[in-house]
């Protein structure tokens, strides 16, 4: 697996080979590409850009033209051995219910999310009175895509309350695993969960 | 989409449910001797295994590429059926069936009723989508094909995919459902009705027993009319027609003073000259009883291996996007695997035969990904 993207690698790691796979925003299939091409995965993407799923059927990958929360229904429960939402949570309107879905339909779930709590994202704020723009929250008040802003210790929160397993948690810099202060330090968080 | 095309073609037959092996018909009626009419492109290869069914929409028929002799308008489907094409005829066997029922060359209301040697006229028994798929699959056997690359058709031709999926699913690689939907809607039942009506309240019309007479061609040719209609968008009729007119000026009466009035005449009177108004019966008929809703597609444990890539069109508003939607859901729900496009087209329900660079850009990948995971196998 040779993908530039960390995140990618983490995700390539944590998939066993063989397994059924839904990936929840996609993007242009680089991810599933591989795990299809290197493990065997038996592999379906969900994705709303046009352009992004003209090339995943380049790749020749199956992959559904919708949004996540239209994406999800529909499928029986334990559907697939993993749903990733990698870089896609933020961005749904109803975080509990997609989370609830990915739970239902995938036996464990892959989140990955960027870290709004990360030094900084909170130098800007405190000290610039800025809104956060880091590499892993590149845009710009206006035209971020994200609805949501939450730190590895909401999202471990998130967990408690909701009774959600968490199984392995992998802290992000820019292109490696960190171990220390991860709230602080870290870029992205990528978290395998189960119900 | 430039290339060169397949150049001339010929309609070729076949004939088989000789009696006493009539084909039975979902109604329990039986049929035969069955012609089919079909057109092949493409060279099958040794293995069998690069074959592709094309299957056609209401008023389609078997010529879905190149050129007939002396003839100037291509195939239907010709922008993307040849060389280097959506449907690649240097890699693929493509055969085009017409159906059963119809009026094209295939065994039809129209045809001659070996125990009266007339017409059948409206003692041609009720067909169904599926009886049309059952005399497709004896067309297939005869080529010795075992497992077709894909099926792949738009609108009504979209329905005989989901039915060779559902009676065939062993034979078939992928599936290639366009703009269409697994079950008509009242919506789409009232537009169907209200077609036969015309054709039926046509004095000419007979009671079917029309043959060797006049045709009932006025209501063929409304029910054409309205057809068109459907067939297009909002959209695509004001930017075809807007209001402009034949003439400068009004006429005050009522003769054919807008462009769009003059477009529709043409079309149904062009449409009854090629076209048997009773096949249009027995067609629409058979589009309103085809349902695969529910679970009919996929049945509970069955694990299917048929891969599909289902397209959908925003504009289409006689096959609107949630039926394909709904197709996409039952197929998700028995986990087989979909790629699933919304193509925003304005063309309404006609993009299936206009979209060609999405189409040709999604079902050449779509196909060759398929045949090579089916070469990967062996």
């Amino acid at each position: 697996m040779k993908s530039k993207r960390i995140d990618y690698r983490i995700i390539y790691r944590i998939i066993k080979p063989k397994s059924r796979v839904l990936d929840l925003g996609c993007g242009d299939g680089e991810l599933l590409s591989f795990l299809v091409k290197e493990k065997k995965v038996k592999a379906q993407g969900i994705e709303l850009n046009e352009a992004a799923i003209y090339n995943c059927v380049e790749k020749g990958l199956s992959v559904f033209h919708g949004n996540i929360e239209t994406g999800l229904s529909g499928y029986p429960d334990n559907a697939f051995d993993y749903v990733i939402l990698n870089q896609s949570m933020q961005e749904v309107k109803d975080v509990e219910h997609v989370v609830d879905e990915a739970l239902r339909i995938g036996k464990k779930v892959i989140v990955g999310f960027p870290n709004f709590a990360q030094l900084k994202a909170r130098s800007r704020l405190f000290l610039k009175g800025k809104v956060p723009i880091t590499s892993s929250l590149p845009y710009r008040w206006y035209n971020t895509p994200n609805l949501h802003f939450l730190s590895i210790i909401d999202f471990k929160d998130f967990c408690r309350e909701k009774n959600i397993k968490i199984l392995k948690k992998f802290y992000l810099s820019k292109n490696k695993v960190i171990k220390i202060l991860p709230n602080l330090l870290a870029l992205n968080a990528i978290f395998l969960i189960k119900k | 989409m430039k290339g060169k095309g397949i150049g001339e073609v010929s309609v070729k037959y076949f004939t088989f449910a000789e009696p006493p092996e009539e084909l039975v018909l979902t109604s329990g009626q039986k049929l035969g001797p069955i012609t089919l009419a079909y057109e092949a492109y493409g060279e099958l290869n040794q293995k069998k295994d690069n074959a592709i069914l094309i299957l056609h929409a209401l008023s389609g028929d078997a010529h879905a590429a190149g050129f007939h002799k002396d003839d100037r308008k291509p195939g239907w489907w010709d922008m993307m059926i040849g060389p280097g094409k959506a449907f690649d005829t240097d890699k693929y066997f493509v055969i085009c069936s017409n159906i059963l029922g119809g009026c094209k060359g295939s065994t039809g209301p129209s045809s001659i009723n070996p125990q009266t040697d007339k017409p059948y006229g409206l003692d041609f028994p009720i067909i169904t989508i599926a009886d049309m798929v059952n005399a497709q699959k004896k067309l297939i056997d005869s080529f010795r094909i075992k497992k077709l690359l894909s099926v792949v058709g738009g609108s009504m031709g979209g329905m005989q995919v989901l039915q060779w999926f559902k009676s065939y699913s062993n034979n078939i690689c992928s599936a290639i459902p366009i703009a269409t939907a697994l079950k008509h809607s009242p919506q789409q039942i009232a537009f169907d009705e209200v077609g036969r009506q015309a054709v039926m309240a046509d004095p000419d019309w007979q009671k079917g027993d029309y043959y060797g007479r006049a045709k009932p061609e006025r209501g063929l040719a409304v029910a054409r009319m309205m057809g068109h209609i459907t067939y297009m968008s909002d959209a695509s009729m004001e930017k075809k027609f807007s209001r402009r007119m034949k003439n400068k000026n009004y006429s005050y009466t009522f003769k054919t003073d807008f462009e769009v009035e003059g477009y529709l005449q043409y079309k149904g009177d062009s449409f009854v000259k090629r076209f048997d108004p009773n096949s249009y019966l027995y067609i629409t008929k058979a589009m309103d009883y085809f349902d695969l809703s529910g679970e009919k597609l996929v049945t509970e444990g069955d694990e299917s291996e048929t891969r599909f890539m289902v397209i959908g069109f925003k504009s289409d508003w006689l096959y609107p996007i949630y039926q394909s939607r709904e197709i996409v859901n039952q197929l998700k729900y028995r986990r087989v695997g979909v790629t699933y496009c919304e193509i925003p087209s304005t063309y309404g329900h006609d993009a299936f035969l206009l979209e060609v660079r999405e189409q040709t850009h999604l079902i050449k990948h779509f196909l060759s990904s398929v045949y090579k995971d089916k070469k990967n196998e062996k």
